[in-house]
């Protein structure tokens, strides 16, 4: 079924009886090509591109609750390409790109809104900071545009510019940044997914991975073993319980990063707005709730809820920022579990399982990488090649030190990224 | 959260800061290969359940602390002084 302008005319005059499910609810066969283990943001678009890019649909992709639960339903939704590092800079870039072909692409409203990303500095040393950032981004082929403290005014009128302690000297303008639905992008996703043949399989958590004389034979789940040749594990903040079943031990630890939403306000935030203090950063959704968040609670944590202290630093970077939000009432908070590398930058590689894939470490910025992840991760499962943007993402650097991409330079600690 | 510190008691989760889990307290010999140094830096066994991490009681009497502490509810078993934990890894 195809979405068009026409079709939903067509349905609204005639009860909107015509509309059928997205995806098919599968079950899972005995054996598939390949298996992916996580039904998230980039499971799902990793299925996708098998199947759209590498033809492979005899796929199945399996997911412990149901499809779309996890972070990809539970994010701050930033679209972004601001990154500096060689290896981050051109991954994001040509996320960013897909991004921007996603609705085309899979017929499919994600609600890709390029409403422009601020960051906002606060000292001359951040000011540098950020034109050195601008230029790296402007290098790749993204934009940027460095705004001064009247630059900035123009488009966020309602800033504490005065503020004692962080007075606004300026913003680095990413006129492509933005947001996106969230829900959406693995909804829409999954629809592309299934619609080429992949086996979408939710309830079925994985319990063990087979491996024979070092080559991965299939997975065991709640719902039965099910055999593959390949196998890619894409499960975010359970990494390291997945990864262990294939007796590996990963460089990531979990932690819990907590967001707020606000009651639906009328159109009041036009951009992306980060707060260069430390980490505060919000958005307003299209139903006009105000979407913010910012640091992880720094400790490690899969309890999916976050303490108070940080809840109350959050508030307070809010207020000192733009008081005129002093007066919503926030909705909902919640937290997620985040997967943190000790460089802060993720993992697209092989393991020492033959056939068997992982992609990881994505920190608490996996949703801007979903289309990028899932392109370059079949890319890799199909091929056994790297792709090219994502090929500095190796598991190894770790080992060697080589290559290690620590875009804030906050050294070999997990929660400092 | 509260934390109780072996010297000043019970305290708000604000006072300390995290570092990491406790494999941080056994730094391999300069030369014990990349695999060691990858072990102690950057590979952990991420429990979802009991974990033992290190924390510092920064605003307080400044121990290092170990604290065994369950990571998907947050009850905290216990703290213990790094240093006599240390003592017992000799």
């Amino acid at each position: 079924m195809r979405f068009s302008g026409l079709r939903v005319l067509r349905e609204g005059l005639t009860g909107n009886k015509g509309w059928t499910p997205q995806w098919r609810d599968a079950d899972p066969k005995a054996e598939y090509d390949a298996i992916i283990i996580g039904g998230g943001g980039h499971g799902l678009s990793t299925a996708y591109y098998l199947a759209k890019e590498h033809g492979l649909t005899n796929v199945a992709v399996l997911e412990k609750g149901y499809l779309g639960g996890g972070n990809v339903g539970r994010n701050t939704t930033i679209v972004r390409a601001n990154y500096f590092l060689p290896g981050n800079s051109e991954f994001y870039s040509h996320s960013l790109k897909l991004w921007e072909g996603l609705e085309q692409d899979l017929n499919y409203n994600v609600m890709h809104s390029q409403r422009g990303l601020i960051n906002l500095f606060h000292s001359d040393g951040q000011r540098d900071a950020f034109a050195r950032r601008g230029n790296a981004m402007i290098n790749q082929g993204d934009d940027a545009v460095l705004l001064d403290r009247a630059g900035v005014r123009k488009h966020l009128p309602y800033l504490d510019f005065d503020n004692a302690r962080f007075p606004i000297y300026g913003g680095l303008l990413h006129p492509r940044g933005g947001t996106a639905r969230h829900d959406a992008v693995a909804w829409g996703y999954a629809r592309g997914a299934s619609e080429r043949g992949v086996d979408l399989i939710q309830q079925c958590e994985v319990t063990g991975i087979d491996i024979e004389n070092g080559r991965v034979r299939g997975v065991q789940t709640t719902r039965g073993a099910i055999r593959a040749k390949k196998v890619g594990i894409v499960v975010a903040g359970r990494s390291g319980q997945v990864a262990a079943m294939a007796g590996m031990r990963l460089p990531i630890e979990s932690h819990v990063l907590q967001a707020f939403v606000t009651e639906g306000l009328k159109p009041c935030i036009d951009h992306v707005v980060s707060f260069g203090m430390g980490h505060f950063y919000i958005s307003q959704s299209d139903k006009g709730g105000l979407v913010f968040g910012g640091d992880l609670d720094f400790y490690a944590s899969y309890a999916a809820r976050g303490n108070l202290p940080m809840a109350e630093h959050v508030m307070e970077a809010g207020m000192a920022l733009m008081p005129m939000i002093g007066k919503a009432r926030v909705l909902r908070s919640w937290g997620g579990i985040m997967d943190m590398t000790p460089d802060g930058s993720p993992i697209i590689d092989k393991t020492d399982t033959q056939g068997l894939f992982i992609d990881c470490g994505w920190c608490y910025g996996g949703f801007k990488a979903v289309p990028g992840s899932g392109f370059s991760f079949a890319h890799l499962m199909a091929t056994g090649h790297h792709h090219g943007p994502a090929a500095r993402y190796r598991l190894d650097r770790f080992r060697t030190g080589r290559g290690l991409m620590d875009e804030e330079g906050t050294g070999s600690q997990h929660n400092l990224h | 959260m509260r934390l109780d510190c072996p010297i000043c008691g019970s305290r708000d989760r604000r006072e300390f800061y995290y570092q990491g889990d406790a494999v941080l307290l056994e730094r391999p010999a300069p030369d014990a290969g990349a695999a060691a140094w990858d072990g102690y830096l950057h590979l952990r066994a991420n429990p979802a359940g009991e974990t033992r991490d290190l924390w510092l009681h920064e605003s307080g009497c400044g121990a290092w602390l170990v604290v065994t502490r369950n990571t998907v509810t947050h009850a905290v078993e216990s703290v213990e002084l790094a240093s006599r934990v240390k003592e017992g890894l000799r």
